[in-house]
């Protein structure tokens, strides 16, 4: 009970931190709580664009023929919502996570570098505000995909100059993200707070932003070159210069899929917590828990063309990547392990964030399946840019990291706020995640099966039943996610007094070091463990 | 050390790393270009070397050949549209280009085949698409492709389609 608490809860207002009131507190806060806060805030409202852009798509598709949009403004749909649901939802909200809970975890008073943590995030900001620009541009939107493979890249308009440069700002903002997050982690613990002492969340976040290190400048070099491609003479993508699309193939996926697990192992991280919490048990295979990590993160750098079996590449290339990949099986089957032998003989109970790890577990492991039918190199080569893809990524994406972020908000939000969110509300808002979630991807798997391309507006009548319920299924998520901003909301205004150990179970710093609400500022003399 | 000299000099190691992995993605560029080159594969525009041309007459196969431009005021086609060679034996056929701008353009060629797995086998031993060609305002050209289809062509394969596409090279005598 370290903290010396400078303001005044009682009012549940959050004024006179760092001598500014109102929007410059937001602007000018160094404060790793106030960051966190921005990130998680500006996530929820990415995640409504991106949300509302597949809501469109989904409408459009609800029937064949075309309906409501064009082809072109379909694409840029396309391309826009994986972009912002990928940079600017999902990792800004593990970002999110990462500054207000690897301080207290590991007994830190802040993160390592306040004014760039400021930094870090308010370019994100900027990189939304480019990304909607690009829309206003000739041509609009680029409608390249999220993946903005070259040649196409190369042939856009200048909507597509803007998304370069969003990209920018948003390999930045990672960029300086993971250092602050490896320095905290590195030099900051409080003493005796070993390494492997550290709660999984706090290493799955170290081995991520040693990944975001590496891979976010490839990324960035290439839609640099892209850039240089289209308005400075460079021919890196051109074939008519020497050069080749695919080479852009090569460098992007290798940004790509170690990104994917930049998406994944915090999400990890957040079940790892959440599940002994709800079991009254300790992680089961701790060491075992850092050791997969690491080695997911290691072998995600030698799989990359799987996504790139029908390029052409010889025939020894893709049985080596078909089994790298398949390999990368045995370190995730050993994390699900773990999480299933932790509750083996737990004494389990089901609030709101144990049903979200449990639907992660589930339903993660579905993708993770339907990821190893797509590492098979005859299958992938049928069904590659089929909804089935479409139907895998999604299982991991949403099913998987989303799920683990909601499971990590209703778990802490008493921890930060002070106050209890509605039990009841929380259930229901899962019980109609879940349906709506399977209703929408499930489904996608028998389309893609059938042989429906991905990225189209318009298909053949035999597809129209499925594509109905799919759509239907996206209404539905996206209604049951008011419910979800209902929740947060009731709960910050209006919810009971939490007490500071919510969930017995719990037992991280942040639970039996800090009152609830923890303090604006915690752990400023370093806790004692024994 | 005090504690802020330390984050500071871990910070400057994480961002060099940051720094080099930027260059490590460009540093790509040429390493995949040595690949390709030592597994001899993207040769398109490359001459191949063959050395067995022992002739298969038992065989005949189609070649069908095919030209595009891209963004590109030239006319071009083929002298011929198909004809008809033994595997293993030497053919020349004939393309035409005209630059219709008032203005020097310089373009390149890059040929693709039907079916795909055909051009490993369609071996070029001269070809227009080795070089860029630069035509001044108006000029008509006829360039040749003298190739040999190589008689380990899968028996099943009667017909290649061979496809050229001009691409204009930019800032070299055109617009940029
Ligand atoms: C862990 C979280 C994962 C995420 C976030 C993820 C995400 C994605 C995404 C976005 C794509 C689509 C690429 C495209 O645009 O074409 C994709 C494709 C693919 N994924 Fe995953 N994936 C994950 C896990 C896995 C696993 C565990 C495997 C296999 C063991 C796997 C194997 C593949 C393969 C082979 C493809 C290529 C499909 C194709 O291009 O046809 N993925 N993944
Ligand atoms: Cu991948």
């Amino acid at each position: 009970m370290s903290a010396v608490i400078d303001h005044d809860h009682a009012h549940g207002h959050h004024d006179h931190h760092g001598g500014y009131g109102g929007i410059m507190r937001w602007i000018t806060t160094t404060n790793h709580k106030d960051i966190g806060t921005l990130y998680l805030w500006f996530s929820f409202l990415m995640f409504g664009v991106g949300g509302i852009m597949a809501v469109v798509i989904r409408a459009e598709l609800f029937s064949p023929g075309l309906q409501f949009v064009n082809p072109d403004f379909f694409n840029q749909l396309t391309t826009m919502h994986g972009l912002i649901m990928i940079f600017g939802a999902i990792m800004p909200a593990f970002v999110g996570f990462a500054n207000w809970q690897i301080p207290m975890m590991i007994g830190a008073p802040d993160m390592a570098f306040a004014r760039l943590n400021n930094w870090s995030f308010w370019l994100l900001p900027f990189a939304a505000t480019l990304l909607a620009l690009s829309f206003l541009m000739p041509g609009g939107a680029p409608g390249v995909g999220w993946t903005m493979y070259a040649p196409l890249t190369v042939q856009m308009g200048m909507g597509m100059d803007f998304t370069i440069f969003a990209v920018h700002l948003l390999g930045m903002s990672s960029i300086l993200g993971a250092i602050n997050i490896i320095t905290t982690i590195l030099n900051l613990r409080a003493p005796g707070m070993t390494l492997l002492r550290m709660p999984l969340f706090v290493w799955t976040w170290l081995i991520t932003a040693y990944l975001l290190l590496a891979v976010m400048p490839v990324l960035a070099g290439a839609v640099t070159m892209t850039l240089t491609d289209r308005h400075f003479g460079t021919t890196f993508f051109n074939a008519a210069g020497g050069g080749d699309p695919v080479l852009y193939q090569h460098i992007f996926w290798f940004f790509g899929h170690p990104e994917v697990y930049v998406v994944a192992l915090p999400a990890f991280g957040v079940i790892s917590q959440v599940i002994p919490a709800f079991s009254r048990k300790p992680l089961f295979g701790y060491a075992s828990m850092v050791y997969a990590t690491s080695a997911i993160a290691i072998l995600s750098f030698i799989v990359w063309a799987h996504h790139m079996y029908t390029t052409g590449i010889p025939v020894s290339g893709q049985l080596f990547f078909m089994y790298a990949t398949i390999l990368i099986a045995v370190p995730t089957g050993v994390k699900v392990f773990n999480w299933v032998a932790t509750m083996w003989k737990g004494s389990l109970s089901f609030e709101t964030p144990m049903l979200f790890a449990l639907g992660f577990l589930f339903m993660f492991t579905l993708g993770g399946f339907t990821g190893l039918v797509l590492a098979l190199v005859p299958v992938d080569i049928q069904l590659q840019d089929t909804y089935y893809v479409v139907a895998h990524f999604h299982y991991v994406m949403v099913a998987g990291a989303l799920f683990a972020a909601f499971a990590g908000i209703y778990f802490w939000l008493p921890k930060w706020t002070g106050k209890m969110y509605d039990e009841t509300l929380g259930k229901i808002h899962f019980w109609l995640t879940l349906v709506f979630l399977n209703m929408i991807f499930f489904v996608q798997h028998f389309l893609g099966l059938a042989g429906m391309p991905r990225r189209i507006p318009d298909y053949p009548l035999m597809f129209e039943t499925w594509n109905k319920i799919s759509s239907l299924g996206a209404f539905g998520m996206g209604l049951a996610q008011l419910l979800f901003l209902y929740i947060v909301v009731k709960c910050i205004r209006s919810g009971a007094p939490a007490p500071q150990k919510p969930w017995e179970g719990a037992d991280s710093l942040e639970w039996t070091h800090l009152p609830t609400p923890v303090p604006y500022h915690s752990f400023e003399t370093p806790p004692v463990l024994h | 050390m005090n504690l802020e000299q330390a984050n500071r000099r871990l910070c400057m190691r994480l961002a060099l790393i940051a720094l080099g992995m930027f260059g490590f993605g460009f540093a790509l560029v040429p390493f995949y270009g040595q690949i390709c080159a030592a597994l001899g594969v993207n040769s398109l525009t490359q001459r191949d070397s063959v050395s067995n041309t022992q002739i298969d007459a038992s065989r005949t196969v189609t070649i069908e050949l095919d030209s595009n431009t891209h963004d590109l005021p030239w006319r071009f086609r083929p002298l011929v549209n198909h004809l008809q060679v033994h595997p293993g034996e030497l053919a020349t056929v004939e393309y035409e280009i005209v630059n219709q701008r008032a203005a020097p353009v310089t373009g390149q060629a890059v040929p693709s085949y039907g079916p795909q797995f055909a051009g490993e086998y369609f071996k070029k031993l001269e070809c227009f698409c080795f070089t860029q060609q630069t035509l001044a305002p108006g000029e008509t050209r006829r360039m040749p492709v003298t190739f040999v289809v190589d008689p380990k062509l899968p028996r099943d394969v009667n017909t290649i389609t061979v496809s050229y596409t001009f691409f204009e090279v930019a800032g070299r005598g055109g617009k940029s």
